[in-house]
């Protein structure tokens, strides 16, 4: 094979690489705009305020938005404080000691196992062993648990970033640990722990496997935290796989793509301030 | 200075100390939870019918008491290799453009794009497959559409950004010195990358594909859609594949029974090869953590 | 004769294998000035941070012998360790403010101690803004980010905040060292007149400082005291040669 000199060899790689940067950025907008483009028009208040018809063929989606956000306030309000404690535990009460690597070793284990797991889990844990059946408090409990990784290590990623200094500085005031730990490292490290809680946020919204055999797919409005419910993804799946309607279809992967925008522009609004705040 | 208040602060920073403890192993009992139900499950079947028909058997006629994985565990397989060839490349060379080759307006421009990327839930992937690629497989390439090409492109897609934002860290992390090194004894910057960086950075790469491995192993709902789930080996990438993850969500909703315990089952193998996987990602990560 | 207000007994200090501090004697006076010169790692710093207990909070913190402070041993086993380190306040050598307004940098350490009432806050964080030489500045800006104040202001804030908390001694690790002269001078002034009130204990790396403001001296070298003294004693003839070649700039 012939050599190339260094110089063209610089220049192939370079084009080569932009080249690939470039399918692969392409790809993401294109998929971006495809969905947009089919499903912004379906979009309209009565769409997102209606109840699903028909078996979803008619009507709107507006059970599925609430059965989703109950679902995730209900894994918010378990995953949150559990996860932020831990942190809090791993870098403030401990010093790498074993004790420190078994909880950080099952927190990342846990952070590696696949949704459908999970799925599995919470069905045969809440839905039958416990009897909650298909419910919102199973969904929630299963959806806590998932989210429960990305929350300790961002929680603990924003609680390091605290200036060792700050502590000091409170302790030599004459306080408790606790007081430090919420007076000063806690407010300092919001920011970056309420980014954690949204990106979970944002994670739990496109989520189907695991909520879809835990809390159900029924389409009526929940009532209770019994109640089976359908989220919006779970939504989506069945409405594309089954050829119900497209256009509705295409109308809940555009809802689901905006939420996401917009959580990603929030998670960078928060990031922003936190980097702002150490400047 | 002696006080009540020095005992009863101690012992409510001890008690705080405590309930934090107890807090943290939640993350720890969960997962003993979850393994503990899975197995308990799963293994039982396993056993009635002997371990080496169900890892080995070729047969999924659960009606008849075949609970053969093989086609399965190969469809996992064949998916997450092909997920690796698409991914891998794409995923490094963004990386290394990110990191090397682009100016920090550019950066900052596509960042959040690959970030948003990773947001995009794995249903509207596997609808994107279905309307636009498998039909275009099928005109193509002929075959079904619903194809393992199908699910391999799909997958590549959706671990991009698992292994470009790694890839992006562990090159970063890289001293600059070595580049300035590099540089000042007259390499170009594309031979810096490649003889210099990926060395540097190659633990934290490595740690970043098996990731990527990771979670391709563990996609369902993207696969269901597009895969084909014909529970047979497949011949070739064109024809229909089943992976260990579709198996149970496909069935699950109306397995009864020892089908349903053959679908824990499933699940303990699928549980078992992520363990391995995040064991080795975590020593590779160790290594590179350990690595000046 | 005047009274002892803080004795140290064949005090030694060690974290983990190493010994930061060996078997030291001193005596600080109240009221008086008492600076600490040395060379770096001579156990300066360390020393303060045994005074008001900060060393507890490093892994593997040993300690020998007693320190006496108003008639108390401050490493009984029962001692308020949260109310000593409000009795013996620290100024750091990096002014550290607090993320938050002028105001509340200053009410931190009240607040903590239960204080609550809004008034009595107000004549608290004005008090003590003027007894640190800030008040002038910034009482049209009191809720302005302490973190917008300049390096001098910022220390002088330090300087108001543990006054805040009503200490009786006043610990100060190298708080001008990053400082303008200007700022200094200030520091230095403020010093002169809190010393009335309260009994301080300045580390300093400027010989020059400890000359111009310490009532005594004491020269600590390898985490040994070597020799304390009347400042100006200190410097113009002091008894160890070790002293003598510090002050002369043979070592250091």
């Amino acid at each position: 094979m012939r050599r190339l000199g260094p110089r063209v060899e610089q220049k192939v790689a370079q084009t080569t690489l932009w080249v690939m940067t470039l399918v692969t950025v392409g790809v993401l907008l294109f998929i971006i705009f495809f969905i947009l483009r089919r499903g912004l028009p379906v979009l309209s208040l009565e769409f997102l305020t209606t109840n699903p018809a028909d078996m979803g063929k008619a009507g709107g989606i507006f059970s599925t938005i609430v059965g989703m956000a109950v679902l995730t306030l209900l894994a918010i309000l378990i995953a949150a404080p559990l996860g932020v404690g831990t942190a809090i535990y791993l870098t403030e009460y401990t010093w790498g000691g074993p004790v420190t690597r078994v909880i950080r070793f099952g927190a990342e284990c846990l952070a590696g196992i696949p949704s459908i797991i999970f799925g599995l889990f919470g069905f045969i844990l809440f839905v039958t062993k416990l009897k909650f059946g298909w419910s919102i408090l199973s969904g929630g409990l299963t959806l806590a648990f998932m989210l429960l990784p990305t929350i300790i290590r961002t929680s603990e990623e924003a609680i390091k970033s605290v200036p060792p200094a700050y502590r000091t500085v409170s302790f030599s005031l004459g306080s408790t640990k606790w007081q430090t730990v919420t007076r000063v490292v806690l407010p300092s490290a919001l920011p970056g722990i309420a980014t954690g809680i949204v990106l979970s946020v944002g994670r739990s919204i496109g989520e189907t496997a695991a909520t879809i055999f835990t809390a159900g797919s029924a389409l009526r409005m929940p009532t209770s935290i019994f109640s089976s419910t359908r989220t919006m993804s779970v939504h989506f799946y069945i409405l594309a796989r089954e050829g119900i309607s497209m256009p509705n279809a295409y109308g809940t992967a555009a809802i689901l793509i905006i939420a996401i925008l917009g959580i990603n522009i929030l998670t960078y609004y928060l990031m922003n301030r936190f980097i702002r705040k150490y400047s | 200075m002696k006080g009540r208040g020095k005992t009863r602060l101690e012992r409510n920073d001890r008690l705080v100390r405590l309930a934090l403890l107890v807090v943290a192993f939640s993350a720890v009992s969960v997962l003993v939870v979850i393994t503990v139900f899975i197995i308990e499950q799963g293994t039982p079947v396993m056993f009635k019918y002997g371990l080496k028909s169900f890892l080995a058997g070729k047969d999924w006629y659960p009606s008849e008491k075949a609970f053969g994985l093989l086609p399965m565990i190969i469809g996992s397989l064949y998916v997450t290799a092909g997920a690796l060839v698409i991914g891998v490349p794409f995923g490094l060379a963004c990386a290394v453009v990110l990191t090397e080759f682009s100016s920090k307006r550019v950066r900052r421009v596509i960042k959040p794009v690959i970030e948003l990327l990773a947001g995009i839930p794995s249903v509207v992937y596997g609808f994107i497959g279905v309307i636009i690629l498998v039909p275009f497989i099928r005109e193509t390439f002929g075959g079904p559409g619903l194809s393992v090409l199908a699910a391999s492109i799909i997958l590549g897609i959706m671990i991009l950004p698992t292994v470009i934002s790694i890839s992006v860290d562990s090159l970063q992390a890289v001293p600059p010195s070595y580049r300035e090194g590099s540089i000042a004894l007259g390499a170009t910057r594309w031979q810096t990358v490649k003889m210099v960086l990926f060395p540097a950075a190659r633990s934290g790469i490595v740690a970043s594909i098996i990731l990527g491995m990771g979670r391709a192993i563990g996609e369902t709902m993207a696969t269901i859609m597009i895969a084909g789930n014909a529970a047979e080996i497949p011949g070739s990438i064109l024809k229909p594949v089943r992976t260990l993850t579709s198996n149970i969500a496909l069935e699950m909703s109306y397995a009864t029974g020892e089908h349903r315990e053959a679908l824990f089952a499933t699940g303990v193998i699928l549980f078992i090869i992520i363990m391995v996987l995040n064991t080795i990602a975590n020593a590779t990560s160790a290594k590179r953590r350990r690595q000046p | 004769m005047s009274d002892v207000a803080i004795r140290v007994e064949g005090f030694s200090q060690s974290f983990g294998a190493v010994r930061k501090l060996k078997s030291l004697d001193l005596d600080v006076h109240r009221n008086e000035i008492l600076g600490i010169i040395g060379p770096a790692r001579s156990g300066k710093s360390t020393f303060l941070c045994a005074l008001n207990r900060l060393n507890d909070l490093v892994r593997g913190s040993r300690v020998e012998g007693t320190i006496t402070v108003d008639g108390q041993d401050i490493y009984a086993p029962d001692v308020d360790v949260v109310a000593l380190r409000r009795k013996l306040g620290m100024v750091f050598a990096t002014p550290v403010p607090l993320p938050r307004s002028i105001y509340e940098n200053i009410a931190f350490g009240a607040r903590m101690a239960g204080v609550r009432s809004r008034t009595k806050l107000d004549s608290l964080v004005r008090d003590s803004l003027e007894k640190g030489g800030l008040w002038e500045e910034v009482k049209d800006r009191l809720g302005t980010s302490g973190l917008k104040l300049s390096g001098g202001q910022q220390q002088r804030l330090c300087l108001a905040r543990i006054l805040a908390v009503t200490p009786e001694f006043i610990l100060l690790d190298e708080p001008t060292s990053g400082l303008d002269p200007i700022s200094t001078m200030k520091i230095e002034e403020s010093l002169r007149k809190l010393k009335k009130d309260y009994t301080i204990i300045l580390v300093t790396n400027n010989t020059k400082q400890a000359a111009r403001v310490a009532d005594r001296t004491a020269f600590f070298l390898g985490g040994e005291l070597v020799e304390v003294g009347p400042t100006a004693q200190i410097f113009t003839a002091p008894s160890d040669k070790r002293t003598d070649d510090y002050l002369r700039g043979r070592f250091g």
